[in-house]
C-alpha cells in the first residue's frame, strides 16, 4: 500500500494539520512504511471474529439525572487563547 | 535518605527520624542538583510540595496510617493536577494549568503523599524512547548516552536517580513495563479498568492504563492500593472490589506455575538478555515454581493492531486540540482553518502528528474495514491466546524488551524499527490483562526487565510473584552512580 | 411534467433530563454564555463522558410510541469532525446500533384519512454549542452551555409526499414526544428542529431524484413553506432540464427561499467509530417490557378516551386531544366543571377564540383551566346564566381574577329566591297594567307569544339576575292571575 502525496495532503486536511511540501514527502514515506507494516493483517482469516474494542467487553453504566456542577466558568475560561463576555473567540465562522 | 523504600521512610516518618518536610527538601536539593544531566523533569513543584509536606507531618502527628504519608513522589505529565503545569511534553499545552485533578493523582494526594513535580515523557504518551518531547530527550541515569525508554521515560529515570521515591506512569503499548526495564526500576501496568482514566491525558482510551512505577514490588502495592478502585467519573473504570495488595506480598510460590511463550523467545531476543531472564526463571523454580513452555501465536500480529487501533482512538482522541479552550493557538490565523491548521500543526511534534494522519486514514471511508475493523478482530484473537495460556499457568514470563537500552539517537531515523521493539510489550494492552516488569540482571552494562503478566484482575499474586523474587535476588536495589552536580 | 415529491424527515427532539447527555451540568435554556458546562462539556483533556439513565429511559419510551424495535445492544459512536462549537472535534452519537429501531406512526390527513409514515431509526446523540456572530471584533464567540445537551435524532422514510403530510408528520411526532414527556416541544428554542430531504421524482417513476436536505428548520409553518419553495426551485430547474445538486439548503423565512449552505459543502468524510470512552448499552427485557407498561396515554388512546369517557364527538375529541397541553386543560376544566361536553364547548368556542385573537398557545392561556371549570360551576348551579358567564370570562382574560371573585365583585349573582323573583314580577304587572289585560283576554296562542314581552321586561327590572329557569312559571301564574 503506498499514498501518494495528494492523499497525505487529504489526510492532513482531514486533520487539520498544516503541511509544506517537504513535510508532506517525509509523511508520504513514513506513512507508507507503517501501513506496509499494518499490511500483515490481511494475512489472517479473521472471518466469523468479532470486534474487539473494550478488553473486558463490559456494559455501560448509567448516572442518575442529577445536576453535580455548577458554574466554574471563571476557572476554565482562564486557560483560553482569547475570550470576551464570557465566550471563547475564534476567527470568524462564515455559514 | 534516597534509595529506601516506602515502608522504611514511612517508619523514620513515624519515629520522628525525619520530617515529611525534610525528605521533601532533600528531594528538592537532588532534583536541582542532578536532574540538569537526565531532564527527568518538567516541572517541579516546589512550593507545593512543601505546603504537602507539612500537611503530611501533621497527618502522620494525628495518627495516619497511611503508607504513603509524606512521601515524596512524581506524576507523569499527562495526569492532570490542579493548579499545577500539564503539559503532556507538547508544545500544545506548554501553558495549560487544569482547574481539575486526575483521580490518580488525587486518589495519591489523599494518601498524603507530596507532589514534587511532573515527569518528562513521550509526547502524548506516543514513542518509546523519550525522545519525542517539546521539553527535550531524558536521559538513562545507568548511562546517560542511551535512552531511559518512554514513553514513562522521566518517571523511570527520576525513580532509578533517586530523584523521587516513587512515580506514576501510563502504559497504552508498554511505556511504563519498557522504560521501567531499560532504568532497572519496577513498574506495574495494571488491568485495563482497575484505575481510573479520568483527568488522564488519553491517547488510546482502550488501551490506556496508569500504574505505579517504584523501587520494588512493594513500594508498587502501596501506590496501586492507593490508586486503584472504582470511579464514577470512568465509565471503564472497572467496578470489581480491589484486593489488599500488601496482605499477600510474602506468600510462598510453592506450586506456582510459570508459563514461558515460545515466541517471546525467537529471533530478534538479545543473547544477553535471555540469558539474564532464563536466569531469573532458575531463580523462580528455586522459590517452588514449575515452568512450562506455553504459545502466543498470535503475538507478531499485536503490532499492526496495535498501529491501527492505538493511532485510530488517538486521531479521534487528540482533535479537542484546537486552539479554542485552552493550549497552543498560532499567531496571527488569518481565518479559522489557518487557526486550527496551523494550530495543530505547530503545536504537535512529528511523531504525534505522524500517528494522528496513520488513524485519520485507518478510520476513513473504505478503508475502516480493511483497517480498523480487522485490527479488533485481531484483538479479540490476541486476548484468546492469554484467556488459552491462563488456564494452563498462573503467570507468563518473558522479556520486557528485545534488547536493552539503547543509544539516544540509534533509532530516530528507522520509526519502524522502534516500533517493532515494542514487540513483547502490545500484546498486554490488547488484551487488557496485567503486567510488570521487575530488574532481573544487567546486560553490558545496562538493567535487563523481566516481564511477569497475569490474569485478569491479578495484580495481588503479579506482586506477591515479583516480591519474592526481590527477597531472593538483589537486582532491584541497585544504584546507578550520577556524577554530583554535573 | 407532474412530479411526485418524496420527502424524508429527520427530527431533533431535545430531551427534557435535567442534566446533560454525558455530565452533571444543567442544562437549563437561557443562561449566561459558558455557565452551565463542566470539563466534559468543554472538552478538557481527561475529560470522560458517563451516561445519563434517564436520557436512556426517555429514547425507550419514544421507541415504544412509534412501535419501534428496541435496540437490546447499542453503542455510541464518535463523529469525527472540527467545528469551533463542537468542543472535543467528535460529535458522540450512535451509528450502526442505534437505541430506537424500524418504527411506524399513523397520521390522520385533511380528508380525514389516515396515513403510516415509516421511522427508519431514532437514536441517541449530544447536541453542540453554539456560535455566536455578533461583532466581536471581526471574531466568533463560541458559547458551550447546549453542548452534551442530549437529543434524540428521529429519522423518517421517504414516505412523506407533500408539505401537508411532512407538517402533519412533524405535529404528530411533537404531539408524542409531549405526551411522553420526554421533549418541552418548544421550537422557537430550539427544542424541536426539522432537517427536511426533498427530491422530485416523474409521477410513475420508481427511483429517487437527487435529494437536496434543508437544514434546521424551526417552526411549522416554515416546514410548509420551505417544502413549497424548494418544491417549486427544483421543478423549474428539472423542467428547464437542469440538474438537482445534492447539497445541504438552508431556508430564509424573510425572503421566502432556500440556498445553499456552501460552507458545509465540503465533503466531509466522519470517520464514525464506537467510542472507547463509552461501552455498549445493554437493556433487559424486562427494563423494556416496564416502560412499556407504565408508558403515558398517547394522542390517538387519549382521543378514543374523550369519546367514550366523555361522550365526545370524534372531531371534538380529535381537537381537544391535539396536544398534551390542550388535553391536560380540557381535562382538567371537565373535572372542575362536573360537565365534559359544556367544558369542550367552552374551550374550543369562547377559549379558543380568546386565544386565537392573541395567538397564544393554550400553554399560555390567562385563564387557567381551574379557573375555566370554576366559572362554569357557576353556569352549572345557575349562580349565572351563559350570557353573564361571557363576561366573566373576558374579566377573567383580563386578569381579574377568579369567577366568584368577578361574579361578587360585579354583583352578577342570579336571583334565585322565590320572594324576591315574584317581588320584581308583580312590579312590572303593576307598571303594564294594559298588556296585562290584553293578556289576559287572548288566547293561549297568543299568550305564548306575549310572554316573551314580560320576560324582557323582568330581566330588565333584575339587571339580567333574575334565573330565567324560576321567572317563567311564577310569569305564568302571575299573570294568569
Amino acid at each position: 500500500m503506498s499514498l501518494e502525496k495528494q492523499d497525505v495532503l487529504k489526510i492532513a486536511h482531514l486533520a487539520r494539520l498544516s503541511l509544506d511540501d517537504n513535510d508532506a514527502e517525509q509523511y508520504q514515506n513514513s506513512l507508507t512504511s507503517i501501513l506496509d507494516l499494518v499490511e500483515q493483517m490481511q494475512s489472517v482469516d479473521t472471518n466469523g471474529v468479532e470486534p474487539l474494542s473494550n478488553p473486558l467487553e463490559a456494559k455501560q453504566r448509567l448516572r442518575d439525572d442529577v445536576v453535580t456542577e455548577g458554574n466554574r466558568r471563571n476557572a476554565f475560561l482562564a486557560n483560553a487563547p482569547q475570550t470576551e463576555a464570557g465566550l471563547f473567540l475564534v476567527p470568524q465562522v462564515i455559514e | 535518605m534516597v534509595d529506601q523504600s516506602i515502608t522504611s521512610l514511612a517508619k523514620k516518618l513515624r519515629a520522628k527520624d525525619i520530617s515529611s518536610v525534610e525528605l521533601t527538601q532533600d528531594y528538592l536539593a537532588r532534583i536541582k542538583h542532578l536532574d540538569g544531566q537526565l531532564n527527568s523533569y518538567i516541572t517541579v513543584s516546589d512550593e507545593i510540595a512543601l505546603a504537602q509536606a507539612e500537611a503530611a507531618d501533621k497527618l502522620i502527628a494525628s495518627g495516619s496510617t497511611s503508607a504513603l504519608a509524606g512521601i515524596p513522589i512524581a506524576h507523569k505529565d499527562l495526569f492532570c493536577t490542579d493548579g499545577i503545569l500539564t503539559t503532556c511534553a507538547s508544545k500544545m499545552l506548554h501553558n495549560f494549568i487544569p482547574p481539575y485533578e486526575s483521580t490518580v493523582t488525587g486518589r495519591m494526594q489523599a494518601s498524603g503523599a507530596v507532589t514534587l513535580g511532573k515527569t518528562n515523557m513521550d509526547e502524548f504518551a506516543m514513542g518509546s524512547s523519550n525522545e519525542n518531547s517539546h521539553y527535550g530527550a531524558v536521559k538513562n541515569p545507568w548511562n546517560i548516552d542511551k535512552v531511559p525508554g518512554g514513553s514513562s521515560g522521566g518517571s523511570a529515570a527520576a525513580v532509578a536517580a533517586g530523584l523521587c521515591v516513587a512515580a506514576t506512569g501510563t502504559d497504552t503499548g508498554g511505556s511504563i513495563r519498557q522504560p521501567a526495564s531499560f532504568c532497572g526500576i519496577t513498574g506495574l501496568k495494571p488491568t485495563y479498568g482497575r484505575v481510573s482514566r479520568f483527568g488522564m491525558i488519553a491517547y488510546a482510551s482502550s488501551l490506556d492504563q496508569a500504574g505505579p512505577m517504584a523501587r520494588s514490588a512493594e513500594d508498587c502495592a502501596f501506590i496501586l492500593q492507593s490508586i486503584a478502585g472504582f470511579d464514577t467519573n470512568d465509565s471503564t473504570c472497572s467496578e470489581i472490589a480491589t484486593e489488599d495488595y500488601t496482605a499477600n506480598l510474602d506468600a510462598p510460590l510453592n506450586g506456582l506455575s510459570i508459563g514461558l511463550p515460545k515466541e517471546y523467545f525467537g529471533d530478534g531476543l538479545n543473547n544477553d538478555v535471555a540469558k539474564a531472564i532464563q536466569d531469573a526463571v532458575k531463580e523462580f523454580e528455586k522459590l517452588g515454581a514449575t515452568v512450562k513452555e506455553i504459545s502466543l501465536p498470535n503475538l507478531n500480529l499485536s503490532i499492526p493492531s496495535y498501529y491501527v487501533i492505538a493511532p485510530s482512538e488517538a486521531s479521534s482522541n487528540l482533535s479537542r486540540f484546537d486552539g479554542v479552550r485552552y493550549g497552543y493557538r498560532c499567531e496571527d490565523p488569518k481565518d479559522l482553518m489557518d487557526m486550527y491548521k496551523r494550530s495543530r500543526g505547530e503545536g504537535f511534534g512529528k511523531e504525534v502528528q505522524k500517528r494522528i494522519m496513520v488513524g485519520t486514514y485507518a478510520l476513513s471511508e473504505g478503508y475502516y474495514d480493511a483497517y480498523y475493523l480487522k485490527a479488533q478482530r485481531i484483538r479479540r484473537l490476541i486476548k484468546e491466546d492469554f484467556v488459552k495460556a491462563f488456564e494452563q499457568v498462573d503467570v507468563i514470563m518473558g522479556p520486557v524488551a528485545p534488547t536493552t537500552a539503547f543509544g539516544i539517537g540509534a533509532k530516530t531515523d528507522d520509526p519502524i524499527a522502534m516500533y517493532l521493539e515494542d514487540i513483547y510489550t502490545l500484546s498486554v494492552n490488547l488484551a487488557g490483562v496485567p503486567a510488570m516488569s521487575i530488574p532481573a540482571g544487567f546486560a553490558d552494562g545496562m538493567p535487563v526487565g523481566l516481564q511477569i503478566m497475569g490474569n485478569y484482575f491479578s495484580e495481588a499474586k503479579l506482586l506477591n510473584v515479583a516480591h519474592k523474587f526481590q527477597q531472593a535476588t538483589d537486582w532491584h536495589t541497585k544504584n546507578p552512580s550520577l556524577a554530583e552536580g554535573a | 411534467m407532474n412530479w411526485e415529491v418524496v420527502i424524508g424527515l429527520e427530527i431533533h427532539a431535545q430531551l427534557s433530563t435535567n442534566s446533560k447527555l454525558f455530565s452533571g451540568a444543567a442544562t437549563s435554556f437561557g443562561a449566561e454564555p459558558n455557565t452551565n458546562t463542566t470539563l466534559v462539556d468543554l472538552g478538557m483533556p481527561g475529560a470522560l463522558p458517563v451516561f445519563n439513565k434517564e436520557a436512556l429511559r426517555m429514547a425507550v419510551m419514544f421507541g415504544h410510541a412509534v412501535n419501534a424495535e428496541i435496540g437490546m445492544t447499542s453503542i455510541f459512536a464518535r463523529k469525527n469532525y472540527f467545528y469551533p462549537d463542537l468542543p472535543k472535534g467528535y460529535q458522540t452519537s450512535q451509528m450502526d446500533d442505534p437505541i430506537v429501531g424500524k418504527g411506524h406512526l399513523d397520521i390522520t390527513l385533511d380528508d380525514g384519512t389516515m396515513k403510516r409514515v415509516g421511522i427508519t431509526r431514532a437514536h441517541l446523540e449530544e447536541d453542540a454549542g453554539k456560535s455566536l456572530h455578533e461583532d466581536f471584533h471581526g471574531m466568533t464567540g463560541i458559547d458551550l452551555n447546549r453542548s452534551s445537551t442530549p437529543l434524540l435524532e428521529i429519522v423518517s422514510e421517504p414516505d412523506i409526499r407533500s408539505a401537508k403530510e411532512a407538517v402533519a408528520y412533524v405535529k404528530m411526532i411533537h404531539s408524542i414526544v409531549t405526551y411522553l414527556g420526554i421533549c418541552d416541544g418548544n421550537m422557537a428554542e430550539g427544542n424541536m428542529r426539522c432537517d427536511v430531504n426533498i427530491s422530485l421524482r416523474p409521477n410513475g417513476q420508481e427511483a429517487y431524484g437527487t435529494r437536496t436536505e434543508i437544514k434546521n428548520v424551526n417552526s411549522f409553518r416554515f416546514i410548509e413553506r420551505a417544502i413549497y419553495t424548494e418544491i417549486e426551485r427544483q421543478a423549474d430547474i428539472l423542467e428547464d432540464g437542469g440538474k438537482i445538486t445534492q447539497e445541504t439548503r438552508l431556508y430564509d423565512p424573510d425572503k421566502d427561499e432556500t440556498r445553499s449552505m456552501r460552507s458545509k459543502e465540503e465533503a466531509n468524510d466522519y470517520r464514525y467509530f464506537p467510542c472507547p470512552d463509552l461501552l455498549p448499552i445493554e437493556l433487559t427485557q424486562e427494563y423494556v417490557d416496564q416502560i412499556a407498561a407504565n408508558l403515558p396515554e398517547l394522542p390517538k388512546q387519549k382521543a378514543d378516551r374523550f369519546m367514550s369517557e366523555y361522550k365526545l364527538s370524534e372531531y371534538d375529541a380529535g381537537v381537544l386531544s391535539a396536544t398534551r397541553a390542550m388535553a391536560d386543560y380540557f381535562e382538567e376544566t371537565a373535572n372542575v366543571a362536573g360537565n365534559a361536553k359544556l367544558a369542550a364547548n367552552w374551550v374550543m368556542g369562547e377559549l379558543s377564540k380568546y386565544l386565537n385573537s392573541e395567538s397564544k398557545d393554550i400553554s399560555e392561556s390567562p385563564v387557567s383551566a381551574g379557573h375555566l371549570g370554576g366559572l362554569l360551576v357557576r353556569i352549572e348551579d345557575n349562580t349565572i346564566n351563559g350570557k353573564t358567564a361571557k363576561s366573566v370570562l373576558q374579566a377573567m382574560w383580563d386578569g381579574e381574577g377568579s369567577a366568584d371573585d368577578i361574579i361578587e365583585a360585579k354583583g352578577l349573582k342570579q336571583v334565585t329566591d322565590t320572594g324576591a323573583i315574584e317581588a320584581v314580577i308583580q312590579s312590572v304587572i303593576d307598571a303594564n297594567p294594559a298588556q296585562v289585560e290584553q293578556f289576559r283576554a287572548s288566547d293561549e296562542d297568543k299568550q305564548k307569544k306575549m310572554i316573551g314581552f314580560f320576560m324582557g321586561q323582568v330581566m330588565k327590572a333584575s339587571q339580567g339576575k333574575a334565573n330565567p329557569g324560576m321567572v317563567t312559571p311564577i310569569l305564568n301564574k302571575l299573570l294568569k292571575g
